[in-house]
């Protein structure tokens, strides 16, 4: 039987420093981490973009991932996403007592692996071990920084009419992810998380394409809710195509099934893009070169005609609002 | 996709239609579709924006969720509050506000213990999970999911699950109908009746419509070009003067229905006076668990009342529902009632009208 946490490797003591020695470090030292300060001594210049995010995500295991790749991933993504370089990250960890210990060491090494993987270092931590019950297993906090390279960067509020609109590949993967492990549901075809980090494809985009306005990662809330974030932030209004937007047939089956909407759920490895009409082409041209962004699609563009509003063109060449979502999804009677 | 289905999203084929239901409308077409999966439907796929303005659409009382009465979800509450029950749920019913606002989520945040299910076999396995706790599903829904928790019932009993109990407020779409067309400030000129609905029950309970009333009616399933040539076909019969209850849904529904389901649901429940929202008590509208079963009767075995709720004072979903207003009719749409803030049933469920029109209408 597997080793259990218990309370006192939380207690800043020997088996704290067990723990840390024993596993975090194996797992994701490097130079600043083993230094084992009370702080991490970091070099950076000019202006910085800088993101944090808990993960709490059940289960802690699901196809195309884990909760230590998708605290990196989610918190990398974001930090890029403002036209910078991600470079250290911090882990926070709030563990339940009683948590099996090879699970625990899974998603250590899950952790540096995804780092390596997004060339950020992990340059402080730290661990809370709280009594059964108190907490669901693993929480992971991350905290990224990055520095940003292009100015004025990307933002949510530089959208402008006459502006393309870009998305890196299918929407809803990982929320269905994660709903049909979490409900025990299963599909004719398999569904896997998109999970990813987008940080070395957003760089090249970026030192290639001299004017992009907005990048952002639709996770929760997908697609719909993180484009009317857009259309309010910049006043203006997002027309899409539903024709246009790549969506698993899986996926498709598997929301319509349950009667969810993949325009809503939550993706972990894809962004969306919105940049002057003349350099679409060539952000897709450089999108679908790289392994995460085969799909990448122009799915209609920025307007003006109804500000604040995402407007969507139905298959069949009708017109509707795609509006934020109220609350999370829920599956219907019939 | 297959090709079956896309042909039924075929854009081509819907603006042919199109084109001919321009052509051939005569005058104002008011019809209604009873579904609440056809409300969401035409405005989802964009149906609605194509029709022209001579063509008004109406949501009737086809959404499980919006003709749940007031009453009915107090009794929700109430059995939630109970210590020693587990409620399972369809997740649509999680925010339906009962007195005072209240719903299940609200109950849930408080420490009522409430699982939102996938399937009535789910609360079956969480009944046998809980052996100490009495788990009651909440059985709202028309024919379409009536005979399911039927089954369900059958099973737990086979199974020897004592635990597991069903509060039925099934309801029963022709008794509603009837009341609706019998009405006489009727304002519908066709009506879309429920696909789902009519797998299990067939035609034969909707030819009074054209028979007794002269209105047509079409079975209708739920892609763009099925609403659209139902649409066609009422006003086809409108120009010939004719009215008939027909089937456009044949890939699913059989005129006569699914014989197996009905035996099932007729086994398990019996016709019973009902509850509507916005409409009040309809006879012989309802689906209570006969004696037989009477041991998974959450009522008998817990012995519930429903309790008496004050009417929501503006509301007028019941008007709403009866194809009196259009949602943006409604005073109090968009300003007070909001999906975030829900006054009626309506902008409640996903399926609603006006949360249809809050959130599709351009």
């Amino acid at each position: 039987m597997s080793q259990k946490l218990l309370l006192d490797y939380g207690s800043g003591g020997k088996a704290s420093q067990r723990l840390i020695s024993g596993m975090f470090l194996k797992y994701l030292g490097n130079d600043r981490l083993n230094r084992l300060d009370d702080a991490a001594f970091l070099e950076l210049s000019g202006p910085i973009s800088m993101s944090t995010d808990t993960f709490t995500v059940d289960p802690l295991f699901f196809p195309g991932g884990d909760i230590g790749s998708l605290a990196v991933h989610g918190t990398v993504n974001d930090v890029a996403m403002l036209g910078a370089r991600p470079r250290f990250i911090t882990c926070g960890l709030i563990l339940e007592e009683g948590l099996d210990m090879d699970v625990l060491e899974r998603i250590i090494a899950s952790v540096g692996r995804a780092a390596r993987n997004a060339g950020v270092e992990v340059v402080t931590g730290d661990t809370k071990v709280v009594p059964r019950g108190a907490a669901d297993k693993i929480f992971i906090n991350t905290t990224g920084v990055g520095e940003i390279f292009v100015t004025p960067g990307p933002s949510g509020h530089s959208a402008k009419p006459g502006d393309a609109i870009l998305i890196s590949g299918t929407m809803g993967d990982h929320g269905l992810t994660i709903l049909s492990k979490r409900e025990g549901l299963s599909f004719d075809a398999p569904v896997e998380s998109d999970s990813a980090a987008l940080n070395h494809l957003i760089v090249r985009l970026l030192q290639e394409i001299p004017e992009i306005h907005v990048l952002r990662d639709p996770t929760r809330g997908g697609l719909a809710t993180t484009l009317s974030e857009i259309a309010l932030q910049s006043n203006v209004e997002c027309f899409i195509r539903e024709k246009d937007i790549p969506v698993r047939e899986a996926v498709a089956g598997g929301c319509s099934f349950l009667g969810l909407d993949p325009l809503y759920l939550a993706n972990e490895g894809k962004f969306i893009c919105i940049l002057p009409e003349k350099f679409a082409d060539k952000a897709l041209e450089i999108m679908r070169s790289d392994v995460l962004a085969t799909n990448a699609q122009q799915i209609g563009e920025v307007r003006k005609d109804h500000p604040g509003k995402v407007v969507l063109e139905t298959p069949i060449g009708g017109h509707r609002l795609l509006d934020m979502l109220e609350g999370a999804q829920l599956p219907r009677i019939c | 996709m297959n090709s079956l289905e896309q042909k039924l999203k075929d854009p081509k084929l819907c603006r042919s239609i199109v084109g001919r239901i321009n052509e051939e409308l005569d005058g104002e077409l008011r019809f209604m579709e009873v579904c609440g999966t056809h409300t969401v439907s035409i405005f989802q796929s964009g149906v609605r924006s194509l029709l022209p303005d001579g063509i008004i659409h109406l949501s009737g009382p086809g959404c499980p969720v919006c003709v749940t009465h007031e009453r009915e979800v107090a009794a929700f509450l109430d059995l939630a509050e109970r210590k020693d029950v587990i409620v399972a749920t369809f997740g649509d019913l999680m925010r339906v506000p009962g007195p005072n606002k209240r719903n299940l989520k609200a109950a849930q945040a408080e420490g009522a213990r409430i699982k939102v299910v996938y399937s009535p076999f789910d609360a079956v396995n969480l009944a046998k999970e809980h052996p100490g706790d009495k788990v009651v599903f909440l059985g709202v829904g028309f024919e379409t999911t009536a005979p399911t928790i039927a089954a369900t019932i059958k099973i737990a009993q086979e199974a020897g699950v004592n635990n597991f109990l069903v509060l039925s407020f099934h309801k029963l779409v022709p008794p509603v109908m009837k009341v609706l067309v019998e009405d006489p400030e009727l304002a519908v000129n066709a009506f879309m009746l429920p696909g789902h609905v009519c797998m299990v029950s067939g035609l034969e309970p909707y030819r009074f419509l054209a028979d007794k009333h002269g209105i047509p009616a079409v079975v209708t399933g739920f892609e763009p070009v099925d609403i659209l040539r139902s649409i066609l076909t009422f006003i086809r019969m409108r120009n010939k003067g004719e009215a008939a209850v027909t089937n456009g849904y044949v890939r699913a529904v059989a005129d006569g229905g699914n014989p197996k389901a009905q035996a099932i649901m007729n086994e398990v429940f019996e016709p019973c006076d009902a509850l509507f929202r916005g409409m009040g008590s309809i006879p012989a509208a309802g689906l209570g668990i006969r004696e037989a079963y009477g041991d998974f009767d959450a009522i008998r075995a817990l012995g519930l009342t429903l309790p008496d709720v004050p009417p929501l004072a503006g509301c007028k979903c019941g008007d709403v529902l009866r194809g009196k207003i259009r949602p943006d009719e409604c005073p109090l749409f968009k300003k007070v009632c909001t999906p975030a803030n829900p006054v009626g049933p309506c902008m409640v469920s996903t399926e609603g009208s006006c949360a249809a029109y809050y959130k599709y209408q351009i």
